[in-house]
């Protein structure tokens, strides 16, 4: 059942609000460089696919366009959080940080100041548009570099506070978005710390744990709900931030499971998955199955067609469920955490 | 503004010659690291921290001070002999170069040493950093200049144009771009590697204001920074014929000792101690010619 302590919104299996995570942006940067003049936003020729415009239409003496140049917006930024700003950086996770990644590990990274890295269009969900502007790729790099803090949120809610609590870290941080509207979960009553994972879906005796991020989660959901009908008990932990991972939150549950899943819209290759399984095999060795990209590109086409096709959508949670409750210890000690 | 004696253009020259023999003990200390480039721009440095820059050695990080981004970071050593002699920290300190636990890290670290306000060593992004400061500084109406250091090579990477741009879009008048031009980088003549000229007029076509000048005259690079602040509407590139290992005739203007110490250079007949007491011995001839 879902965890009465997430304060999720009513009906989301009947009647879910439809917003894509970036709309969360728009909003909560609006918010952000309401609550800080020091806020300031640039984008490389994609105000209006970013969300950008809401910012600038707000305060347009703190927008910056850079033209299509996103080496100049990593480090026009870098120069501008150097003197004392706040600035968030917009374009398409393809090229931001997939183009300028040099970039921002150099005058970002390494130099230590708060540019707030923002990856829109991330995952095959972008649709139509194909392979070379879908990122799937991006969280791997970015969770590569020191310093920086990795978020990918559940919904457009959950990616507006997320985006104002960036603006308060002072450290680097990078954040995913997703183009295609997608079920909106949570509620301005439900929790959100950076860092903190959270449980959307409890149950008594879990034989898998699944960990998701990004708007995948709502797959999650969907299979848990199957599952529980067909008499497998799992839960769902919401994992918005993939750098730094919640520890304590994962390994317990991971323990308690005993088999884990792990969900992304993102290669399976030094990403999210890669993230846990790093975590896991240290503190709590289980058997995991990733759902996310299996080392190909994509191509067009719509969005649900796309999930589906790659094998990320909740029948395909469903089957890796079953898959990771097999390969189960029987013994339930080999599960004890260390 | 900043008119400048005789006197003062000989104590500078003076400042320099110290600045040149100091890179020349900190590479042979370090026994690797880039002669070339820093000995051609120990001039420049020395009248930038001995004449120009608005800054206090002893409070490098006063709100009000100039900023001098260094996008070239290879060539931090005369950035460091630089800072030592005008006193931000002690002379003997440029002898840890490139060492184990050393401040003065192979190429620039931000946070590794106060005042050096950008890490950089990749080439290319120190223009647009230079600008985004620039920009963030004028939104605050802030009175400091921002002067950013290039060399000729780095203007084959494509983010110095996006900067170059960027920089004549806001009308940057509070940003200055001094470029050592001194034709050569690792791999030979710049020309031959990829031809950069008509540099002057690209940055003109690219809407900058430039000024051409020998880089190894003093009064020349004071009186382009004063022509700098009295140009509206444009940032400005100050052009610097410079010449690689000024100071060494043995070396200069041969590409071979762009990335090469004392002793390991293309003629490398002699120890690293006796060719650096070669190298210090020609910069005193030359003084005194």
């Amino acid at each position: 059942m879902i965890n009465p302590d997430a304060k999720l919104a009513e009906n989301i299996f009947e009647k879910p609000a439809m917003a894509s995570t970036r709309e969360g942006f728009g909003k909560g940067v609006v918010e952000a460089g309401k609550a800080d003049e020091r806020v300031v936003v640039l984008t490389a020729d994609l105000a209006e696919s970013t969300q950008a415009h809401h910012f600038e239409k707000a305060f347009p003496e703190r927008f910056v366009q850079v033209g299509v140049a996103e080496q100049n917006l990593a480090t026009v930024a870098a120069g501008m959080a150097n003197y004392g700003k706040i600035p968030f950086i917009t374009s398409y996770a393809a090229f931001n940080p997939g183009r300028n990644w040099e970039q921002i590990r150099t005058t970002i990274g390494i130099n230590n100041v708060p540019v707030i890295v923002c990856g829109m269009h991330a995952g095959v969900s972008v649709g139509p548009d194909g392979a070379t502007h879908q990122a799937l790729e991006d969280l791997a790099m970015m969770r590569a570099i020191p310093r920086f803090t990795v978020i990918s949120a559940c919904d457009s809610e959950e990616g507006r506070k997320a985006t104002i609590a960036a603006a308060k870290l002072g450290t680097p941080v990078y954040m995913r978005w997703g183009r295609e509207k997608s079920p909106v979960m949570t509620t301005p009553d439900t929790p959100f710390q950076i860092g903190k994972a959270q449980l959307f879906w409890q149950s008594k005796n879990p034989s898998v744990a699944i960990f998701a991020t990004g708007s995948l989660l709502y797959q999650a959901l969907l299979a848990a709900r199957d599952l529980e009908a067909e008499g497998t008990e799992v839960s769902v932990v919401n994992v918005h931030t993939v750098k730094p991972l919640d520890r304590e939150t994962i390994v317990s549950e991971a323990t308690r499971a005993g088999a884990v899943v792990t969900v992304e819209e993102h290669q399976v290759h030094g990403g999210f998955g890669g993230a846990i399984a790093e975590l896991l095999s240290r503190e709590a060795p289980v058997p995991i199955e990733f759902i996310g990209m299996q080392d190909r590109f994509g191509q067009s086409g719509e969005a649900q067609e796309l999930i589906e096709h790659f094998g990320m959508s909740h029948t395909a949670i469903k089957e890796a469920v079953i898959r990771a409750a097999a390969r189960r210890s029987p013994t339930p000690g080999f599960r004890k955490s260390r | 503004m900043n008119a400048i004696t005789d006197a003062e253009i000989k104590a500078i020259e003076g400042k320099a010659l110290e600045i040149r023999k100091t890179i020349i003990e900190m590479l042979a200390a370090a026994k690797s690291g880039h002669t070339a480039g820093p000995l051609g721009m120990a001039d420049i440095f020395a009248a930038l921290y001995f004449h120009v820059l608005k800054h206090d050695p002893k409070n490098p990080a006063w709100a009000e001070r100039d900023r001098l981004i260094l996008s070239n970071g290879h060539i931090t050593p005369v950035r460091y002999a630089a800072m030592a002699h005008a006193g931000y920290f002690p002379v003997e300190e440029c002898l840890t170069l490139r060492t184990f636990g050393s401040r003065l890290q192979g190429h620039p670290e931000r946070e590794s040493l106060p005042g050096l306000e950008t890490t950089s060593g990749p080439l290319g992004s120190g223009l647009s950093q230079a600008a985004g400061y620039a920009l963030a500084a004028r939104m605050d109406g802030k009175p400091f200049r921002v002067f950013c250091l290039t060399s000729d090579g780095e203007q084959e990477e494509g983010n110095t144009w996006e900067g170059a741009m960027f920089a004549a879009k806001y009308r940057l008048t509070n940003l200055v771009q001094v470029m050592d031009r001194n034709n050569i980088q690792i791999d030979g003549n710049t020309e031959d590697v990829m031809p950069l000229e008509p540099l002057d007029e690209k940055y003109r076509a690219f809407g900058w204001h430039v000024i051409p000048i020998d880089g190894h005259n003093v009064g020349q690079f004071v009186a382009a920074c004063d022509e700098a602040r009295s140009i509206k509407e444009k940032p400005t590139l100050i052009l610097a014929h410079t010449t690689p290992g000024k100071g060494v005739p043995s070396i200069e203007n041969d590409y071979r000792w762009h990335g090469a110490p004392p002793g390991k250079g293309p003629s490398d007949k002699f120890p690293a101690d006796q060719q650096k007491a070669m190298f210090l011995q020609e910069l005193e001839k030359g003084n005194n010619v």
